[in-house]
């Protein structure tokens, strides 16, 4: 571990799962509060894990989430084996979902979810190969003053 | 939130003790949890139709104080306990969406407007 890493820990959620859907995002609140990170800072990674989480949930096999606290910034990277993504343009824009009716059931899959994590990171990116997975990295800077 | 509880005759399923001295920023309505996730306002109450394990993972990422269930409808024992364990508040209306969110509005319950 190099010494600038305050924390790192990983993560598997499994596709289908929604059972447990959520429990990545309380696990790593969890962390961030005994860190004494800004509560702002904190909602906005926490939306950004759910909304990850529930889309490897809907979406693909399974996933690991790294998640790395660093000084000045909380990432999380997650790398999934699924379907992957054939338009990343297409999925970014609010709305565009391939979402089946018992997602939307559970209150997701209105094409909401990419968009929600690009919002509420500091940083993000995508990349993505149809048949083998998507790769998601986002991060939340830590402000000065927390 | 005693005006909550009077105005839309709330039952409270659970964790009646945190609602004591507890004042919501506000309300947000909503099935889509992901239109909660990125609209609602920390500290809102959340009125919602869902009641599955999803609104309550969504009102702890979101800082959502407390749940009210409209039309009547009840969660699982499941739910409730993640709401407990949380520390989430449950309540239950039998107004639907539409009447509920029309009682808090006519009561002076108005959203905070963006600038």
């Amino acid at each position: 571990m190099s010494p600038d890493v305050l924390h790192r820990e990983t993560f598997t959620v499994h596709g289908n799962d929604f059972e447990h859907g959520g429990n990545v995002a309380a696990a790593i609140k969890a962390t961030l509060r005994e860190l004494g990170i800004a509560p702002d800072s904190i909602r906005r990674l926490s939306i950004a894990n759910f909304e990850a989480e529930m889309n490897v949930i809907m979406y693909a096999r399974r996933a690991e989430f790294l998640f790395t606290i660093t000084p000045d910034l909380i990432s999380v990277v997650v790398t999934d084996e699924g379907p992957g993504i054939p338009d990343i343009e297409w999925a970014m824009q609010e709305g565009h979902s391939t979402a089946t009716a018992e997602m939307r059931e559970r209150g997701f899959g209105a094409g909401l979810g990419l968009p929600n994590i690009r919002k509420n990171s500091d940083e993000f990116a995508i990349e993505s190969t149809v048949g083998t997975g998507t790769t998601l990295r986002y991060a939340v800077r830590i402000s000065p003053e927390a | 939130m005693t005006d909550l509880l009077e105005l839309l005759r709330c039952e409270v399923l659970s964790g009646r003790e945190q609602l004591d001295g507890f004042e919501p920023t506000g309300f947000f309505a909503a099935d889509l949890m992901s239109d909660v996730l990125a609209f609602a306002h920390p500290g809102n109450v959340l009125l919602t139709g869902l009641t599955s394990l999803q609104a309550v993972h969504t009102a702890d990422v979101a800082e959502i104080p407390a749940i009210v269930f409209v039309d009547g409808k009840r969660p699982t024992d499941a739910v409730r306990e993640k709401a407990a364990h949380r520390g989430i508040p449950l309540l239950a209306t039998h107004y639907d969406m539409f009447e509920a969110c029309g009682r808090l509005y006519e009561a002076g319950h108005v959203p905070r407007r963006k600038p």
